[in-house]
């Protein structure tokens, strides 16, 4: 049988890789600080006998589109968004430190800064830790200060700083837990420049028009991929009928 | 087919999120009600190829193939920001401006903790919520009092007649968590303590920075119903295009087993 088979259904199967990835966008437009995936593909030759015409194709890798999402007001406190392209250093499972932009934060039980996914917070002495307050800012540059229960507002103290850092994007790579790090493992030192807005949240910038005309247009891709295919089934049908005749 | 179990998982998480809304919609007039926030999360990633993975001896992969598995709702939220203030006039109607929570025993002796001030009392003269619960601690009203006063730090007195001094029948202390947020919602307007939540911590309002209490208001509920609507607006359109996501999918593959 002919191979155009096989290249369509390297064609189809990318297809649906990248409806995959387009559903995860879709599913995650909800999902505060979300950042959208996209993918490549690589066309890979088939080496053999004939004439080099055969590509297949392969989703190569998926990398993420880091820009901002809208800024959605909250008038909560501990929500955050973080202006321009810093990242918030967070603790994940494994108490390493790992990157998000996902502001909704919480004090727990034991007075420590999460945030809504439950990640410890990181601060420039560790985890914040925050004691009974009255009143809690969240700073421009992430400095954290509280007006301590039963005092008034001239008892104002500052406790800590919300480590803010901003890598090189290249370096940056999703982990499966959805959090980020730096490839490498070296984070940068804190940068003053990154900026926070408390009150706000930022949305997934998961674009919704463009996501719905790409999950249609690979739609169309799919259909054409499998209709290449019936037809190499026809064609094959079509010389087995020659053979006959003859 | 992958994309059509990812778009499931968009599916149930703003259903639970238009649960969410609904619930904040119906409770718009309940007292000392708090609203709920659906908090979502993306799914675990399958790391297909390793990014950084070694192409060959002097090349890596810039980037790694990674593909998401959904989105799910982690947790609803509740928002503990004050409520507007609504004056009734009514003696036994108590706001708490601030921090704090009432403390009511349930009928099996456990304790639940609620922002809903608008108390009764009952054939025993006991201080009861709108449920028939007694709060605590237990407040007796003598059946012959002409009025009752409840100061702004809790102090609950009475005038008898005949007496030109008031009588002093007890203290209405009220309860803080380090993490309210973390409180468990019992439907009643009553919240349980949980370990999220902290160990109650009671005092005297207006002392510590336990809020005040305001006789004659009660506190409404905290729902900003424009923004719920815009909330509505923006989930029904997430829901519509998540479904569409499925159609898609299921498209696809009725289109193999047409055509193959």
């Amino acid at each position: 049988m002919d191979r155009l088979l096989y290249v369509s259904m390297t064609g189809a199967n990318r297809v649906m890789e990248a409806q995959a990835r387009n559903a995860q966008n879709l599913a995650n437009v909800g999902t505060t600080a979300f950042k959208a995936t996209m993918d490549s593909a690589v066309s890979r030759k088939i080496d053999g006998p004939g004439l080099p015409s055969r590509f297949n194709v392969q989703t190569r890798d998926t990398t993420t589109d880091l820009s901002s999402g809208a800024l959605v007001a909250t008038g909560r406190s501990l929500d955050v968004a973080l202006q321009g392209d810093g990242w918030m250093v967070v603790q994940d499972a494994e108490g390493a430190q790992a990157l998000t932009r996902r502001g909704d934060l919480q004090v727990d039980a034991n007075g420590l800064l999460r945030t809504g996914a439950g990640n410890l917070v990181q601060g420039e002495g560790g985890p914040i830790a925050i004691p009974p307050y009255a009143q809690l800012t969240l700073g421009g540059d992430g400095t954290v200060s509280i007006v301590p229960l039963g005092q008034g507002p001239e008892a104002q103290a500052v406790l800590d700083r919300v480590l803010l850092v901003r890598p090189d994007a290249e370096t940056l790579e999703r982990g499966s837990d959805g959090l980020f790090r730096v490839r490498g493992g070296e984070l940068p030192p804190a940068d003053a420049e990154v900026r926070m807005l408390s009150g706000h949240l930022e949305a997934s910038n998961v674009n919704m028009a463009q996501a719905m005309v790409e999950m249609i247009e690979l739609a169309r891709q799919f259909e054409l991929q499998v209709r290449m295919m019936r037809m190499a089934g026809d064609n094959a049908d079509t010389a087995a009928q020659l053979m006959r005749m003859g | 087919m992958r994309a059509l179990w990812i778009a499931k998982t968009g599916l149930d998480a703003q259903q639970t999120r238009m649960a969410t809304v609904s619930n904040n919609l119906a409770n718009v007039n309940t007292t000392g009600f708090k609203r709920g926030r659906a908090v979502f999360e993306d799914l675990v990633y399958q790391n297909v190829r390793q990014a950084g993975g070694q192409q060959s001896q002097n090349t890596e992969m810039p980037s790694g193939l990674y593909l998401g598995t959904g989105a799910r709702v982690v947790a609803t939220e509740k928002m503990f920001t004050q409520g507007s203030l609504v004056h009734t006039e009514n003696a036994f109607d108590v706001a708490i401006q601030g921090r704090g929570f009432f403390q009511v025993l349930m009928p099996d002796g456990s304790q639940t903790y609620t922002r809903d001030g608008s108390f009764q009392i009952d054939s025993n003269g006991q201080l009861v919520t709108a449920s028939g619960y007694q709060v605590q601690p237990a407040i007796n009203v003598p059946n012959n009092a002409r009025s009752v006063t409840i100061g702004v730090d809790g102090t609950v007195s009475v005038q008898l007649p005949g007496q030109a001094a008031p009588v002093q029948i007890g203290i209405l202390q009220t309860a803080d968590f380090v993490n309210p947020g973390g409180l468990e919602p019992r439907g009643e307007n009553l919240f349980l303590e949980t370990g999220a939540s902290g160990p109650a911590l009671t005092g005297t309002p207006g002392v510590n920075g336990l809020g005040t209490l305001i006789q004659g208001m009660v506190e409404g509920s905290n729902v900003n119903t424009v923004e719920e609507l815009v909330n509505m607006i923006e989930t029904q359109r997430a829901f519509e295009l998540n479904s569409r996501s499925i159609r898609t999918s299921d498209e696809m593959l009725q289109y193999v087993t047409n055509n193959l």
